[in-house]
């Protein structure tokens, strides 16, 4: 079988790579799919514990997060349109109304 | 080395191989694509960690449902001029539906399947899911159907069209 380190390193992997993902690019729609990345690592954090775990508590969890998730990705493209039809871009750095 | 971390190690350089690609791509819908590989391959991981109902879902609701939903919106905002056809990737995808057709047609003529009943009760199963779901978890189930609810209605109200 393999170790639960195992698992735990590939999803600390690509969370970070989801992270980077969300700090660099300059596209909405990309950044939205890093969270959608960074939420999966996680996911298979939950799912890694459960089997070695024994408990089927994990698993629950994961379901709670796809909703959430599915949610989130709704939101935050219906937004991306609303922002894109008022400024025609889809680049967060022009969006700066409300910076200091 | 043992089989299952053979196996474990090339899904797990093809899963960071793919994400990488979703961070780095410049194009945006390659970057979908290479998201749906992703989720494809954490699929099979939640697969081998005996947790099949989880993999089911993930399979339909993310790389299904919530991937239509990014290409929509990505070709309802930048539509790129499209690119010409290459035919090396016409070849290729022949070749990989002939395989994945092959390998099913395989599967269902010679395939004795187990006995549904045995394999019920195993850790991971939908029924144990359900039990935890239907019993230790039922206020944030019914929770989440409320935040879905939400979600709807706040999609639709934002995306909503100004007059």
């Amino acid at each position: 079988m393999v170790p639960l380190d195992y698992y735990l390193v590939l999803s600390a992997m690509i969370f970070a790579i989801g992270a980077i993902g969300v700090l660099v690019r300059r596209n909405l729609i990309v950044v939205l799919m890093s969270v959608e990345l960074m939420l999966n690592a996680v996911n298979l954090t939950f799912i890694a514990f459960s089997r070695y775990l024994g408990s089927m508590q994990g698993q629950v969890v994961v379901v709670f997060v796809m909703a959430v998730a599915a949610a989130e990705a709704v939101i935050g493209l219906a937004i991306i349109i609303s922002v894109f039809r008022h400024r025609r871009s889809l680049d967060p750095q022009e969006m700066q109304l409300l910076k200091w | 080395m043992d089989l299952s971390v053979i196996l474990f190690f090339v899904l797990a350089g093809l899963l960071v191989m793919s994400s990488l690609m979703v961070v780095f791509l410049r194009n945006v819908v390659h970057c979908a694509m290479a998201l749906v590989a992703a989720l494809f391959l954490i699929a099979i991981f939640f697969l081998m960690l005996h947790a099949p109902m989880v993999g089911v879902l993930q399979v339909l609701v993310y790389a299904g449902a919530i991937m239509v939903l990014f290409l929509f919106v990505i070709m309802f905002l930048n539509p790129n001029t499209p690119e010409p056809r290459r035919k090396l990737w016409w070849g290729f995808g022949s070749l990989a539906a002939l395989l994945f057709a092959g390998s099913l047609a395989a599967l269902m003529t010679n395939g004795e399947s187990a006995d549904p009943m045995s394999v019920a009760e195993v850790f991971g199963s939908p029924e144990m899911l359900a039990k935890s779901l239907f019993t230790d978890f039922v206020l944030p189930f019914e929770i989440a159907s409320v935040l879905l609810l939400v979600a709807i209605i706040g999609a639709v109200v934002l995306a909503k069209r100004e007059p």
